[in-house]
C-alpha cells in the first residue's frame, strides 16, 4: 500500500541523530512541545485517510512563529523532513508522517487574533478550527464562506494547505477566493509576508501559488481570511429522482438557467437510505437519487429562484420537490447531507472517499461508469458529492478485515480518478493529492509538467524537506506506474472519447 | 480559428537557443504598461480561435490570441460574461493579454481578481515546451496553481497559449445610484452598506460624487435601490470606468494606488477617482515617486505608475530582497534562460 515509501522511487534522507535531534528541537520548542514517546505519537500516525500508517521521529508542538522558525532551521540544518499537520482531517494521507520525519503539530496556534468588522476581515492563526471563525464573528453578522463538512474539526490551516472548497463553493469559492494574506514560514526559517491587507500585491501571486500546497512550500503560521455578511434569507428545496441521470441532467440545466444556487449537493440511493437511517433528515427513501438545491439572496428572489428550480426538476423527471418547511427542516436536510460520510461508516466495517472532478454534463455518463466499475471490482459504492460543482465524492465501501479489500478498494479509486481524467476533468477537486493519489498525478501530468512542479517545490525547498514522498512524484515514480498500468500499450478506458 | 503552436514553440526555442529576448505580443494595446517591452515581438495574435465554449459548464476555453471582444460577444449571445470585468484597450486585444496583465474592473472586490476566474491554461515556458497546468473545472487541485501565476506576470513567466475560464451569468438586473457627496462622507457609508448583504457589485467616487452600482436578482436589487436613495444614473458610466475612458484615467503619468479598503490615505497633491470602494486609487500627482509609493505603503498598500511616460522608469513597487530573491527563482523554473519578456515586470526579472 501506498503509505509504505518506497526508497527507489521515492525521496529519501540519510538517516539522523535521533538524540541529537531531540537536544535540539527540546532547546528550541516550550515545554512539553516535544513527543519522543511512541505512545504518545501514536495520534499522529494517521490523518483522515486511516488505512495509511506511519511513525515520526518525534512529534514538535509549537507554539509561536519563532518556535517553528528555529524548529525548520534545525531540522534544514539536519537535513531531516518535516511534515506539517493542521487537525489531521485530510483525506488524502497528506499530514501521513514521512519515515524519520519531524512532525510538526499546529494545533497549538489556536488563536483568533484579530477580527476587522469593518474591513470584514479576520487575522487568525492556522490551529483555528474552521467554524470557530464563523460563530466568532456572528456577532457582526458576518461568516466564513467555505464550508467543508468536516468544519468542526479541521484547520484553517489546512484548508489552505489544501484549498479546501465545501457546500457553499458554487457560489461563494474556494478557500483560495476567501483568503488576503498568510505568514510563511519558509525551510530555512524565514518569515515571509505573502498578499497582504489591499486587494492586490506587486510581483507575482504567491498567494495563490502557496494555497493548495499541501505543505511542500512552507509552513503557514498565521492566516488572514475574507469574511462575508451572512444572507438575508435562505431555502432549500429537495427533489427527488427515479434515475441518477435524470438528475445529472436537472444539474446541467439548473446552471444554464443562470442560476447560482449557494449550494447544490447529489446524494444516490444507497447514500441516501444511509444518511435517512443515521440522521432522520427526512428523505424520500425509495429513490435513484437526490438533489439539495439551497438559494440564497433578498425573499423575493430566493422564492423565484427556487420556483425555477423546482420546475427545471420536474421537466428533468423528479418524482417529488419540496422546500423546507421551516428552518429546523432545512436544517436537518443539511444535517443528513454533512452526515453522510459516517452514516457509511454503519453500512461497511470501513469506507473510502474518492474525490474527482468532472465537467458537469458528464455526470450522467461518469455515474453509470461508476456503477460498473463498482461491479467488476465487487465493491458497493455510494455517492454523495458537489454536483454544482462536478465535484465526485464515491464512498466505497470495504472491509479491511477480508482479505485483499483494501488493495482492491485502492485499486477501484485509481480507476475512479483516472476515469476522471478520461471525461477532461480532474483526479482532486478539493481532498489533494497527499499520499493517496500521488500515482495518479502520473497519469493527469506530463513529465515536463511533473518536472515544473518539482523545480517550483525547489525554489522554496531545495533539499526538499518539506512533506516528502506527497502531491508530486518523483519521475521515477511516474515510469515505474506507467509501465506497470498501460497494459498492451493501451491507455485505460480506451473506448470513451477523451478531451 | 488557428492553432500557431507549434509556430511559436519553434520561435521560442531558437530565441532559447542563442539567448535572444523576446517581447509577447498580443493586440498590442498594453505597450504601455509596465516596464518598456524589449526583444523580437513573438506574435500571439494568429493563435486564435474559442475551443470550447459550453454555457451549461460555465466554462470558455480559447486560445490566447483570440481578440477579447469576440469572447465577450459569444458570451453575450448567451447571457453570460467575464466576472472580472478587465479593462479593454482597444479591439485588437487579445485574452492571453488580458490575463498575462492581470487587470480586473469595477467588479473586483465583490467578483475577484483574474486569477479567481482562471480554472487553467496552456503556455509555452522559456524552452518552447508546451505545458497544462489547471483544467476546465472549478475545483481542481492537482499540482500547483501554475496557472494562476500566469495571471499578472506580464508574460514573463511563460506564453500563454490557452486559456479557461470560469464565466459568469449577467446579471437579471442592474442599478446605478449616484450620491453628490464628498469621500469623508462616502467611506463610513460605504463601510455601513457592505456589512450588510446588499447585492453591490461596484463603489467607486470621481472626487464629487459617490456611484454605488446594484446587480443580480431583481428583487433583491429593487429592494436595495429604495433602500440606499441617492438618484438614479445611466450605468454606462461603469463600461467608462471600466474600460478607463473617463476623463484622466489615460493619460501618461496616471498612478494606481492599491490600499485596504478602509484605510485612510494620506494627504497628497493632485486628483484622485477611487474605486474598488476605496481599495483602488487612480491618482493624478505632481508628488515624487518616493512621495507616492511612501503614502501607500504606510497604509499597508502599493502604487505603481499605471501609464508610463519614459521608457527608463521602474513602475512597480520594489520588493523585500528574500520575495525578490524568490521570484528569480521562479522565473527561473520557468524560463532559465530570462528571454520572455524580461525586466517587464522588474528589472532583473
Ligand atoms: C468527514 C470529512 C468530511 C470532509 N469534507 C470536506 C469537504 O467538504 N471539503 C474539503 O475540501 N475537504 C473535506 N475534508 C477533508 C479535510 O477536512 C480538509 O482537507 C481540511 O482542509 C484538512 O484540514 P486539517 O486541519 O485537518 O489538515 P491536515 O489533515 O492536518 O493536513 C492536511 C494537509 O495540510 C498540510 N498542513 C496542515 N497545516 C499546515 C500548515 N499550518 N502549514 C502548511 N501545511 C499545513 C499538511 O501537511 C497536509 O498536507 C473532509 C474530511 C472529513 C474527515
Amino acid at each position: 500500500m501506498l503509505d509504505q515509501f518506497d526508497s527507489r522511487i521515492d525521496p529519501t534522507f540519510a538517516p539522523v541523530d535521533r538524540q541529537r535531534l531531540i537536544a535540539r528541537l527540546q532547546e528550541a520548542l516550550p515545554e512539553r512541545g516535544l513527543i519522543t514517546k511512541t505512545e504518545g505519537m501514536r495520534v499522529y500516525e494517521t490523518d483522515g485517510l486511516a488505512a495509511y500508517r506511519g511513525m515520526p521521529s518525534v512529534v514538535a508542538l509549537p507554539e509561536t512563529t519563532a518556535q517553528v522558525s528555529a524548529v525548520l532551521r534545525i531540522c534544514a540544518e539536519m537535513s531531516t523532513p518535516v511534515v506539517a499537520r493542521g487537525a489531521g482531517t485530510g483525506l488524502s494521507g497528506g499530514a501521513l508522517p514521512f519515515p524519520g520525519c519531524v512532525l510538526l503539530s499546529m494545533t497549538r496556534f489556536n488563536r483568533i487574533l484579530a477580527i476587522d468588522a469593518q474591513a470584514r476581515m479576520a487575522r487568525v492563526q492556522p490551529g483555528v478550527r474552521n467554524l470557530a471563525i464563523s460563530e466568532a464573528v456572528a456577532q457582526f453578522g458576518l461568516f466564513y464562506a467555505p464550508d467543508p463538512s468536516s468544519q468542526i474539526a479541521c484547520s484553517i490551516g489546512g484548508n489552505v494547505a489544501e484549498n479546501a472548497g465545501g457546500v457553499h463553493c458554487l457560489k461563494y469559492g474556494l478557500t483560495v477566493h476567501n483568503i488576503q494574506r498568510l505568514e510563511l514560514v519558509t525551510v530555512d526559517g524565514e518569515v515571509l509576508e505573502i498578499g497582504g491587507d489591499a486587494l492586490d500585491t506587486p510581483g507575482y501571486d504567491l498567494l495563490a501559488l502557496i494555497t493548495g500546497s499541501e505543505g511542500l512550500l512552507g509552513v503557514i503560521t498565521e492566516v488572514t481570511v475574507r469574511l462575508l455578511p451572512n444572507p438575508v434569507h435562505t431555502q432549500v428545496l429537495l427533489a427527488a429522482f427515479p434515475d441518477v441521470r435524470q438528475a445529472g441532467d436537472a444539474v446541467a440545466r439548473i446552471i444554464a438557467a443562470g442560476i447560482i444556487p449557494a449550494g447544490l449537493e447529489m446524494m444516490d440511493r444507497l447514500a441516501v437510505n444511509a444518511a435517512e437511517n443515521h440522521v432522520h433528515a427526512g428523505y424520500p427513501v425509495d429513490v435513484a437519487a437526490i438533489l439539495l438545491c439551497e438559494i440564497d439572496g433578498a425573499a423575493g428572489d430566493v422564492e423565484d429562484g427556487l420556483s425555477r428550480v423546482g420546475a427545471i426538476c420536474l421537466e428533468a423527471g423528479a418524482s417529488e420537490v419540496r422546500q423546507a418547511r421551516d428552518e429546523a427542516e432545512r436544517r436537518r436536510f443539511w444535517a443528513g447531507r454533512k452526515g453522510a460520510f459516517p452514516a457509511m461508516g454503519r453500512m461497511a466495517p470501513d469506507y473510502y472517499c474518492i474525490d474527482g472532478t468532472i465537467p458537469r454534463r458528464r455526470l450522467a455518463e461518469v455515474l453509470t461508469e461508476i456503477t460498473r466499475l463498482s461491479g467488476v471490482y465487487g465493491l458497493p459504492v455510494a455517492n454523495v458529492f458537489h454536483a454544482g460543482d462536478g465535484n465526485l465524492h464515491p464512498l466505497i465501501l470495504y472491509d479491511a478485515a477480508a482479505s485483499g479489500e483494501v488493495e482492491n478498494a485502492e485499486a477501484l479509486g485509481g480507476a475512479i480518478l483516472e476515469l476522471c481524467v478520461a471525461m477532461g476533468g480532474t483526479i482532486t477537486g478539493e481532498h489533494g493529492v497527499g499520499r493517496e493519489k500521488i500515482n495518479q498525478m502520473c497519469v493527469q501530468f506530463s513529465t515536463a509538467e511533473i518536472e515544473t512542479f518539482e523545480a517550483l517545490k525547489a525554489s522554496f525547498d531545495p533539499a526538499g524537506l518539506l512533506n516528502p514522498g506527497k502531491a508530486i512524484p518523483t519521475l521515477a515514480r511516474c515510469a515505474e506506474y506507467g509501465a506497470m498500468h498501460v497494459h498492451n500499450g493501451q491507455l485505460p478506458f480506451a473506448d470513451l472519447e477523451r478531451l | 480559428m488557428n492553432d500557431a503552436t507549434e509556430v511559436l514553440a519553434d520561435q521560442v526555442r531558437a530565441a532559447a537557443e542563442d539567448r535572444r529576448a523576446l517581447r509577447i505580443v498580443g493586440g498590442d494595446t498594453k505597450s504601455w504598461y509596465g516596464r518598456a517591452p524589449v526583444g523580437k515581438p513573438l506574435n500571439v495574435s494568429r493563435h486564435t480561435g474559442i475551443i470550447d465554449y459550453d454555457p451549461s459548464e460555465l466554462v470558455l476555453t480559447a486560445r490566447a490570441g483570440t481578440p477579447v471582444l469576440e469572447i465577450e460577444a459569444a458570451l453575450a449571445e448567451n447571457n453570460q460574461k467575464l466576472g472580472f470585468e478587465p479593462p479593454i484597450f482597444g479591439p485588437a486585444s487579445t485574452v492571453g493579454g488580458v490575463i498575462a496583465a492581470g487587470l480586473a474592473g469595477p467588479s473586483r472586490p465583490f467578483a475577484g481578481a483574474v486569477r479567481d476566474h482562471v480554472l487553467g491554461a496552456r503556455i509555452l515556458n522559456g524552452r518552447g515546451q508546451s505545458l497544462r497546468f489547471g483544467g476546465t473545472v472549478f475545483k481542481n487541485v492537482a499540482g500547483f496553481d501554475a496557472f494562476r501565476l500566469m495571471c499578472g506576470a506580464m508574460g514573463t513567466l511563460g506564453v500563454i497559449l490557452d486559456v479557461s475560464i470560469r464565466v459568469m451569468p449577467r446579471p437579471e438586473e442592474s442599478i446605478s445610484l449616484v450620491f453628490n457627496e464628498d469621500w469623508q462622507a462616502s467611506q463610513p457609508r460605504l463601510t455601513r452598506l457592505l456589512g450588510r448583504p446588499l447585492p453591490i457589485d461596484g463603489a467607486f467616487h470621481d472626487g464629487t460624487r459617490l456611484h454605488v452600482r446594484l446587480s443580480g436578482p431583481r428583487a433583491g436589487v429593487l429592494t436595495a435601490a429604495e433602500e440606499l436613495g441617492g438618484e438614479h444614473e445611466d450605468p454606462t458610466i461603469w463600461d467608462q470606468l471600466r474600460h478607463m475612458t473617463l476623463p484622466n484615467l489615460r493619460a501618461p503619468g496616471l498612478w494606481r494606488l492599491s490600499i485596504p479598503r478602509t484605510a485612510k490615505l494620506g494627504d497628497i497633491p493632485g486628483e484622485q477617482l477611487i474605486d474598488w470602494a476605496g481599495g483602488q486609487r487612480w491618482l493624478s500627482t505632481t508628488a515624487s515617486p518616493s512621495q507616492v509609493t511612501e503614502i501607500a505603503a504606510a497604509v499597508g498598500g502599493h502604487a505603481s505608475i499605471f501609464h508610463r511616460s519614459d521608457d527608463d522608469q521602474d513602475v512597480f513597487t520594489r520588493l523585500p530582497k528574500t520575495l525578490f530573491e524568490l521570484h528569480k527563482r521562479l522565473k527561473a523554473v520557468f524560463d532559465p534562460a530570462g528571454i520572455l519578456n524580461p525586466g517587464r515586470l522588474y528589472q532583473g526579472l
